[in-house]
């Protein structure tokens, strides 16, 4: 037993000198395991007198602890150097892009109609369309613009052989939907719609968003209250607004909307040409010839209706400042928005 | 339309500035377009007499002038040396001088100079020169009796500003200097000041001269009032007067000759359009007529029309001189030689001159005033006007006015009924019937009571735009101000609205492909009939009648032709990758317009990147795309795509999309035929849907089995011709029903497969819901399948 101090000395060097888990697991076996040295040691206890075992006993398993410690605290530290290899060794470059698709866009336009009908939906209007395609009745006769009126000049028209024409505002389907006659009725039809125009602020095709509220007592101020609000939730930021009146042959009263530059609230500045103000809407009473030419009953029903440009509000809500670019497809362009 | 605050001001005088009269007039309905001043700012620039001009003695081109700015000897003794190059430069011309120091408009500013060696003490202007004009030939020419050395600012009242009213085409009675007025009367409560139109007695007592002037009025539905009269000894060589010239440029109008000058004085002051006819070129008297069918008259622009039977004319013994309310003819327009003038104050029905002009492509304006209304009653003031007038610039003497009506015919001002509650029912403000008909009669509407909250409203002659009750209510509220009515929200009906589950949300598919990497193009409806021609050869489109550009000019029967060309372009701008998708209609001859979902990709499978991806986009990259899109609608599987040929793709590689066997859209190859003939450097995948074909359906849900599935690969050998949905449609048929899902996981043809054949590997997915499958189950189902594969398409199978 007077070797015990020297075993123990030896089987700590073993643990020391092993630089990998295998070897060290080796060591535990060696001086540990069932078979190990230290072990063995206990098993010759047998032979010791009876009233020296305990104490001898004592002192091969005080070895052992000895020992076992020592190994647990190489495999800790082989363990941990094994993991830190395995990270030097795994190491990626987290600044690389992702792999696979790159990101698309939906259209400014586009983008700008959702919010829109959005807005509208949530407040109770319906969504409506209509064909781009018309006929005189529903895009001029109805709305209370008969031939040779002087209004149709402002409508640079297209037109078929046959008459038909493509819709140069979204106003006929007022018309088409007011023929359905479900009454109260509060919607909002969004489309595509042409004029014979093409400069740098015109497009011969374009957007437009029309509103319209008919019900038994809808007054000029719910018009104001609307507008007011669609203006400031689609902008989201307080805003002026004021009407001036003006004319449009289907609607009486009527009115030009105009509302606080949203890039200078107001202060004026080259956006809204230095007078604080932007047009941005029409709109007005709905008129009592319409109302006849659809089969509402004018004395029963007053409606109103507005009608605002989506390119225009795309552009204010953007920052766009050339419509062109809406129609070019031009990819250096569009990848500038995100989805919808 | 333009007004200058001078004229302005000199029929209702008020103390409100340019841009505050903007302003009212703006939020009363007249758009304040822009305000400009007369004339740009110039200082230092004086009323100037050459007294003598002699030419340079280096240049041929240039005089030497001897110039005074005033009339005293002392001026006199004491003239200026200055060198001018105009032609018209010469000895008694008073004109405009810019002495040393003056600043001109460029900022100019003037130094004593010596031109060629002579000594030149300012410099003589031009109107051009003077910012007044955009084109001038010699210098400025005043009359005789401009005073001497006065500025000629003031000598112009330069200092006044231009304001650029927008009209809307209801208001045809604002398009004058006393409409306007008329409205700033009724803002301001200032006095309407007119000026004199008293008549002018007859000087030129000839029956003769007399009976010339009276028309006879053949359509008198049409033209139901003319007043002729005749001017003798007027002199239109003379120059019109500076006040003349001047009101007119202000206006936007050049000075033309004194009669010219004078109708348009006329028309701009009153809104009385007229028209002077020299006399001695009229064959008898006048006639107002409809046209013959092909009849032609030679217009004062020169151009020869050919007229219709709804167009009215005036006439003379030898046909057509003028185009009513339009413009006057050639052939007995006035000259500077003119001495005998005829004048022609006429009132047609709107309904007679709407659209006429435009169909020539004439928009004058008298046919602006016309087609809008002229006030019927102002006609016998504007001939005595233009005719007191036209004496005062270009002497003359007046015959009789001759005045040939038909009073039955000619417009009378409206009678309205107005119900005061009907005002606060659209407005959603109450007005008392006394703040009514305040405001009505500012407006220079008599109103009388008639019943219980009802006022009887008679308006003026000029207004044409007032004719039902909501007609009185907007002028309520125009008056009253539209900032003073409420804002108020609508106490909406609560109803529920349908949400239909059918309806597939546009915005999910465009954020789906967005997030595929397409981006979303809006083009044009109409397509260049060219390329759609390359694209659908022979099939019939809708052609505009007048479109914008020749290339512009037929509807598109697909979205494709837009995306083909918008990928050439981004092509030509060095963008080879491209994805493209529109939602749009398209519009097919003979059916109703069909809503589309398109796209187009083309170039590398991903946007260039450090971990491959450069291999070209083929079919089944946008196949997945479009099956990205179908997964909204349906089921897998409820949607098949169907080897076919379309004239515009690849007839080895296009499909036709089926939804239980209907037509649901196309995809394909770009035909290699169209990809030479278009120029596109690489072979674009294009996709369209039919919107309607991708309504929302929900497939029932079944149960998940929990008992575990089994996996049996199959490598299957068959000839090409066997596609894989015929191969998946054969083992489905065979397995019974413990087949779950069937999946192509390789496609091999190469070292070991003989030529002509393929080996398709399959996965075959077996699950039982009550049991766990046993080897025997699927050796079952797996046998069958194999013989079912064999005897059905011949296949072999590799082991």
């Amino acid at each position: 037993m007077s070797d015990l101090a020297t075993l123990t000395r030896q089987a700590l060097d073993e643990v020391a000198a092993s630089t990998t888990l295998a070897a060290l697991d080796e060591v535990r076996v060696r001086w540990l395991g069932k078979k190990g040295v230290l072990t063995e040691q206990l098993k010759s206890l047998g032979s010791l007198p009876a009233a020296d075992r305990p104490a001898a006993g004592a002192r091969i398993n005080e070895a052992k602890a000895q020992v076992q410690a020592a190994i647990d605290a190489a495999q800790t530290t082989l363990e941990s150097a094994a993991i830190n290899a395995e990270l030097a060794a795994g190491r990626i470059d987290v600044t690389l892009p992702g792999r696979g698709e790159g990101r698309g866009s939906v259209h400014p336009v586009t983008r700008a109609r959702l919010r829109i009908e959005q807005i509208f939906r949530r407040s109770g209007f319906e969504v409506a369309s209509g064909p781009e395609i018309e006929d005189d009745f529903h895009n001029f006769e109805a709305l209370n613009i008969p031939a040779d009126h002087p209004a149709r000049a402002m409508h640079d028209t297209f037109y078929f052989p046959d008459g038909r024409l493509l819709r140069t505002h979204t106003s006929p389907v007022q018309i088409r939907e007011l023929k359905k006659g479900r009454l109260p009725l509060a919607m909002i039809m969004p489309g595509r719609v042409f004029r014979c125009d093409y400069d740098m602020t015109h497009s011969p095709m374009f957007h437009q968003v029309e509103g319209l509220v008919v019900d038994e007592n809808v007054s000029f101020s719910n018009l104001k209250a609307t507008l007011q609000g669609f203006l400031e939730a689609f902008f989201e930021k307080d805003l002026k607004m004021r009407l001036r009146p003006s004319y449009f042959p289907f609607t009486e009263p009527s009115a030009e909307v105009d509302m606080s530059c949203v890039f200078c609230d107001g202060a004026g500045c080259r956006v809204c040409k230095h007078t604080g103000w932007l047009e941005i809407a029409g709109c007005g009473m709905v008129h009592p010839n319409v109302f006849a030419a659809a089969g509402v009953e004018g004395e029963r029903w007053t409606g109103y209706a507005f009608g605002m440009g989506i390119e225009r509000l795309a552009m204010l809500k953007y920052g766009v400042n050339d419509l062109r670019l809406f129609f070019e497809s031009d990819l250096r362009f569009l990848k500038q928005f995100g989805a919808a | 339309m333009k007004i200058s605050s001078s004229w302005l001001a000199e029929w209702v005088p008020s103390n409100l500035s340019a841009r505050e009269l903007g302003d009212r007039l703006t939020m009363a309905g007249f758009e304040l377009e822009s305000i400009t001043p007369a004339a740009p700012a110039f200082e230092g620039v004086i009323v100037a007499e050459i007294v003598a001009a002699v030419r340079h003695p280096q240049a041929d081109k240039l005089q030497v002038c001897t110039v005074i700015t005033g009339e005293s000897p002392e001026s006199r003794s004491n003239p200026l040396q200055i060198v001018c190059g105009a032609a018209n430069a010469r000895a008694g011309l008073r004109t405009a001088l810019a002495t040393v120091g003056a600043n001109l408009p460029g900022d100019l500013k003037i130094k004593a100079a010596k031109l060629r060696g002579v000594e030149s003490i300012g410099m003589l202007c031009s109107a051009k020169e003077l910012g007044l004009a955009d084109t001038s030939d010699g210098i400025v020419e005043f009359p005789l009796d401009a005073p001497l050395g006065t500025s000629v600012r003031e000598f112009l009242s330069l200092d006044d500003e231009i304001l650029e009213l927008s009209i809307t085409p209801n208001r045809g009675d604002a398009m004058s200097v006393r409409g306007i007025a008329r409205e700033v009367a009724a803002l301001t409560g200032v006095t309407l000041t007119t000026p004199d139109c008293s008549a002018v007695s007859p000087t030129a007592i000839d029956p003769a001269l007399d009976a010339r002037a009276k028309a006879t009025l053949a359509a008198p539905e049409a033209c139901p009032r003319f007043h002729g009269r005749v001017l003798v000894e007027v002199d239109n060589s003379r120059r019109s007067p500076t006040w003349l010239v001047e009101r007119l440029r202000r206006a936007g109008l050049r000075s033309i000759s004194p009669i010219v000058d004078i109708t348009n004085y006329v028309v701009l002051e009153l809104g009385q359009p007229m028209h002077a006819y020299d006399l001695d070129k009229v064959e008898g008297s006048l006639t107002v007529r409809q046209a013959s069918e092909g009849e032609r008259c030679e217009l004062l622009d020169g151009r020869a029309v050919e007229l219709a039977s709804d167009v009215l004319v005036i006439a003379d013994g030898a046909g057509p001189v003028a185009l009513a309310g339009v413009m006057g003819g050639q052939r007995t327009a006035v000259s500077s030689d003119t001495t005998r003038v005829l004048f022609e104050v006429a009132w047609f029905a709107p309904s007679a001159i709407a659209g006429r002009g435009r169909r020539y492509g004439l928009t004058t304006d008298a046919s602006q005033r016309f087609e809008r209304g002229v006030d019927p009653e102002i006609g016998a003031a504007a001939i005595e006007r233009a005719t007191s007038l036209l004496i005062q610039v270009a002497g003359g003497r007046a015959g009789r006015v001759v005045t040939v009506e038909d009073r039955t015919k000619v417009r009378m001002p409206q009678t309205v009924a107005l119900r005061i509650a009907q005002i606060e029912r659209l407005l959603g403000r109450s007005f008392s019937e006394h703040d009514a008909a305040s405001f009505l009669s500012r407006l220079g509407m008599s109103t009388e009571t008639a019943g219980v909250g009802v006022l009887k409203v008679r308006a003026p002659s000029s207004r044409f735009d007032i004719q039902i009750e909501r007609d009185l209510i907007e002028e309520v509220a125009r008056l009253a101000g539209y900032d003073q009515l409420p804002t108020a929200p609508a106490h909406a009906r609560q109803s529920i609205l349908p949400h239909p589950s059918a309806i597939l949300d546009e915005q999910r598919v465009l954020d789906v492909l967005a997030a595929r990497g397409y981006h979303e193009g809006i083009h044009f409806a109409f397509v260049d009939p060219k390329l759609q021609g390359v694209v659908f050869p022979g099939v019939p489109t809708h052609t505009l009648a007048n479109p914008i550009s020749s290339d512009l000019a037929v509807m598109r029967l697909s979205l494709w032709p837009g995306l083909l060309k918008a990928a050439l372009e981004n092509q030509r701008r060095q963008q080879s990758r491209v994805r493209l998708v529109e939602h749009g209609v398209v519009f097919p001859v003979g059916g109703s317009e069909r809503d589309c979902l398109a796209g187009l990709a083309m170039g590398s499978r991903w946007p260039e990147q450090w971990n491959g991806g450069g291999e070209s986009t083929d079919f089944f990259d946008v196949r997945a795309d479009v099956e990205a899109v179908l997964s909204f609608c349906d089921a897998p599987g409820t949607f098949t795509f169907e080897a076919a040929t379309h004239s515009a793709l690849h007839p080895g590689r296009s499909a036709r999309v089926l939804r239980h066997g209907n037509s649901a859209g196309w995809i394909g190859e770009l035909h290699p035929r169209l990809v030479r003939e278009l120029g596109f450097v690489s072979a674009p995948v294009v996709f369209e849907l039919e919107m309607s074909a991708l309504a929302v359906s929900y497939a029932p849900y079944l149960e998940v089995s929990r008992f575990p599935h089994v996996r049996r690969d199959l490598a299957v050998l068959v000839d090409e011709s066997v596609s894989a949905d015929q191969l998946c449609e054969q083992v489905k048929t065979a397995a019974s029903s413990l087949l779950r899902e069937v999946v192509v996981f390789d496609v091999y043809r190469g070292p070991g497969i003989e030529s002509g054949r393929k080996s398709v590997a399959l996965g075959l997915i077996l699950q039982n819901k009550e049991r766990t499958l046993t080897d025997e189950d699927t050796d079952r189902v797996i046998a069958s399948v194999r013989k079912a594969l064999s005897q059905g398409l011949g296949a072999g199978f590799r082991e």
